[in-house]
């Protein structure tokens, strides 16, 4: 049991703040060798913070951090790493340019005497290690060339096989699918074997109570509950979580959900034929007013594509977009917006500005709407101000700069920008994505407002879950092509991934 | 509402004072460095500290001024334009082409009245900044390669037109502007100052103004919010360029002269004023307020040592020496931004 032996790492009554908010308040927490440690709670409860601070990326906070019972101080995340503890983040870092290999031994590829890199001895090792995790991939490819499934895979594997005795993973099955799950909780388990200490940070709490030995549950900073995996319950870490009735919100979808008769309210995008390269093949729907059109896929089946071209982004070789009867070819994600279309991307980088302040975020995409020259800053803000208050953004500030809002936070500003005017179709890509139940119901309570108001708007997701709880009417994506419709009919998480 | 009125202030209070000091750094240390110069030259020189000596420095950076405000848009952009130089000579040498000249001038030119010749040098840098946005937005050139071969196109153009010779005359409205004063003032500061001031309140309060931070601050963010982000990068590099047309005109006025190769210090002189101001090379951050004490910060440098006993070729290194400083002071201040901002 790892409970008899000394903790690796020790963190007592640490407390970190970002602007004034405690992030962390009063934290201890103690990691075994040999022990898998779960951790839970909502967005923003104070997770990543923690963990930022054990890979030294924060290095300011008060409070004692110990390794191996020696007080420590990290000035930097090369300090953390000299230390043995390597970190996957939960948004992938990998180097999409550079091959297999290259990617495995970043940062320290084997060299000869004269300091050149020794190629075959790479790509030999870095094979034999992917392999050993079940990957079978050509080491000197191009990483960006694989799926991204695949490159999260590698991206771990990386971490996993640096000699870390401390590995800690934010969310790393989020991108994965159910077979590379199981292979990625083997090698866990062979490592904790062999005695490394993992932190795994997951919103899916099965696969916490699956994998792990111990979980720890924090809410608002604060830790709150931690419990040896084999004696609590899902519902319990729920509640913990959230404090208050869990049961209720977590739906599990293993059994058949009735969608509803399809609607027949006007046409809003209408498309017909799309291609793309080797990512689309005569992709053709409706959406429609007032409807939730759920797209589901594996990652890689070309649903990320698909969102772009509707947003103006990628052009199709072939097919045309038709917007309310009209045939559109978007020169601009600008004339996209014009035609009424919005997006959010599944990354909040890719639609945020990290160094400006949440009411800027939120203004951007309608400043042509309430100005036409000169900026009306005060308007933007109580414009901010009242989106702030109806997605309960927390902190509810508008002039905080946006990076200092934790993740979930941040997912809502996203949305947020699209909603003061909304448009006629609203594009949404893993909009639940790395939530915890509180925040994932809110946007669901967010989606389903819109749908009311008349929108169509369009979910695609590599999450069953994630498309059985917001759509009316569900098209599956495989390998580029629409294979199968759901409408007016019985459907479950089984029947989805069976017809993907 | 009042509330979304106090809350911004609330929360910069309660950061704290040291993570503001750091956040602002790139705005501080210019500052600081424009007093230092300011006070180390007083005390070196005592004909430094002078209102006839204030008064020379604001003159020598006017052109620099008016060349600097379209690149500060640039550089906000995170793009650069190597051309400026280039097209405010060209810019300058095309007013003078297409104004009568003394008989001795041996050059084919084309006298039009002055207006015409106002217009089609604005029009000629004009269309050289839509060069330069075509070919970076449409094309996908770099601006730093892009702007380099129109660096040697605009060199070209004015070959050919001066041909190697030297024209004197150019517009009476030119004229005046470049050389004249108003009240003791010259012209080409109240000019440099309405530029600077118009630039400032473009980027501070219209909605281009916004885009051009924003773009700047997030590329792709500002594409996937439905900005027209090309438009944007083109514009920045069509009004860059014809500020440098504008400060090229002024300044063959000022000089008396237009030659080949007249501007060829500006580049640098513009560049390292957008900079030593603290605008981020990164994009996003930054502003006229900053060009405007770069330009005082390099303006008081050029003319101090001018006071103080310094062998003349020592100078152009220490100025190398104190634009190295300002880009290490750049890069740094972005690096404790970004971490304050996590």
């Amino acid at each position: 049991m790892p409970e008899g032996r000394q903790p690796i790492l020790e963190l007592q009554g640490i407390t970190k703040s970002f602007g004034g908010v405690e992030a962390l308040r009063g934290v201890d927490f103690a990691l075994r060798p040999g022990e898998i440690h779960g951790l839970v709670g909502e967005n923003g409860a104070g997770k990543s913070t923690l963990m930022k601070i054990i890979a030294g990326v924060h290095t300011e906070f008060s409070g004692r951090f110990l390794i191996d019972g020696q007080e420590t101080r990290f000035r930097s995340a090369r300090d953390a790493h000299a230390a043995g503890i390597g970190m996957v983040h939960q948004e992938l870092s990998v180097a999409p340019d550079l091959t297999v290999a290259e990617n495995v031994f970043l940062g320290n590829q084997p060299t000869n005497a004269l300091g050149l890199v020794q190629w075959r001895r790479m790509a030999r090792e870095a094979g034999e290690q992917l392999a050993r995790f079940g990957i079978d991939v050509d080491p000197m490819s191009r990483l960006g060339d694989l799926p991204i499934g695949l490159q999260q895979l590698i991206e771990i594997a990386r971490v996993l096989f640096s000699g870390a005795r401390i590995v800690i993973l934010d969310e790393p099955t989020s991108a994965l699918s159910p077979p590379e799950v199981e292979r990625l909780f083997a090698t866990l388990r062979r490592l904790r074997e062999q005695g490394t200490a993992i932190v795994f940070i997951s919103h899916f709490i099965e696969d916490i109570l699956r994998v792990s030995d111990t979980v720890t549950v924090f809410r608002n900073g604060r830790k709150v509950a931690e419990t040896a995996s084999a004696a609590t319950t899902k519902g319990a870490l729920i509640e913990a979580m959230i404090g208050r009735g869990g049961e209720a919100l977590e739906h599990s979808y293993t059994d058949d959900l009735m969608l509803p008769r399809p609607t027949d309210s006007p046409v809003i995008l209408k498309a017909d034929q799309l291609s793309l390269a080797r990512s689309l093949k005569g992709v053709s729907f409706e959406a429609r007013a007032g409807e939730v059109l759920g797209i589901y896929g594996f990652m890689g089946c070309g649903q990320q594509e698909l969102s772009r071209i509707l947003f103006g982004k990628l052009k199709p070789d072939a097919g045309t977009l038709i917007v309310e009867g009209t045939p559109k070819t978007f020169a601009s994600t600008a004339a996209a917006r014009r035609a009424g279309v919005a997006l959010v991307p599944e990354s909040r980088r890719a639609m945020l500005f990290h160094q400006e302040p949440v009411y800027k975020n939120i203004s951007i995409s309608i400043l042509d709407r309430i100005s036409s020259l000169l900026l009306k800053p005060a308007q933007e803000r109580e414009i901010a101000q009242r989106q702030v208050e109806q997605l309960q953004i927390r902190p509810p500030v508008v002039g905080l700069d946006l990076g200092m809002l934790s993740g979930g936070n941040q997912q809502k500003v996203a949305l947020a920008k699209w909603l003061t005017y909304p448009p006629k179709l609203l594009v949404l890509c893993e909009p639940t994505r790395g939530m915890d139940v509180g925040a994932k119901n809110d946007v669901i309570n967010i989606v389903r407002d819109l749908r009311a108001r008349g929108l169509a708007i369009i979910v695609l997701s590599t999450e069953p879950e994630t498309v059985l709880s917001l759509a009316d009417r569900i098209l599956v994506l495989k390998r580029g092509t629409l294979v199968r419709e759901f409408k007016n009919e019985p459907v479950s998480k089984d029947r989805l991934l069976e017809a993907a | 509402m009042a509330s979304s009125e106090t809350a911004p202030a609330a929360g910069q209070r309660a950061r704290g004072l040291a993570p503001f000091l750091r956040s602002q750094m790139r705005n501080i240390a210019p500052f600081l460095t424009l007093i230092f110069l300011s006070v180390f030259f007083a005390l070196a020189s005592p004909s430094f500290a002078t209102i006839d000596n204030l008064g020379n420095i604001l003159t020598q950076v006017s052109v620099t001024g008016i060349i600097a405000v379209g690149l500060t848009f640039v550089i906000l952009c995170a793009e650069i334009d190597l051309s400026i130089a280039g097209i405010a000579n060209v810019t300058g040498i095309a007013v003078a082409y297409f104004t009568l000249q003394e008989s001795y001038v041996n050059i084919p030119n084309i006298p039009l009245p002055g207006a015409a010749a106002i217009l089609l040098a604005i029009a000629l840098c004009a269309a050289l900044g839509l060069v330069n946005a075509l070919g970076l937005t449409v094309i996908g050139i770099p601006s730093f390669i892009m702007t380099l071969a129109m660096m040697q196109i605009a060199a070209g153009i004015s070959a050919l037109l001066v041909r190697g010779q030297i024209a004197y005359k150019v517009p009476d409205l030119i004229t005046t502007l470049g050389s004249g004063s108003i009240g003791g003032v010259p012209w080409i500061v109240i000019v440099a100052a309405i530029m600077l001031l118009g630039g400032h309140l473009v980027l501070t309060y219209t909605r281009f103004g916004r885009y051009v931070y924003m773009v700047g601050g997030n590329r792709e963010a500002a594409e996937y919010s439905g900005l027209n982000v090309k438009l944007i990068l083109g514009s920045v590099m069509v009004i860059s360029a014809v500020c440098s047309g504008i400060g090229g005109m002024l300044g063959v006025a000022h000089f008396g002269s237009a030659q080949q190769n007249e501007f060829d210090t500006y580049l640098l002189d513009s560049i390292a004023a957008v900079v030593v101001g603290g605008t981020s090379l990164f994009g996003g951050r930054g502003g006229i307020g900053n060009t405007i004490v770069g330009l005082f910060v390099l303006g008081v440098l050029n003319n101090g040592l001018d006071h103080v006993n310094i062998d003349s070729f020592l100078k152009i290194l220490i100025r190398g020496v104190i634009l190295l400083l300002a880009l290490i002071i750049n890069v740094y201040a972005q690096r404790l931004r970004e971490k304050t901002a996590e």
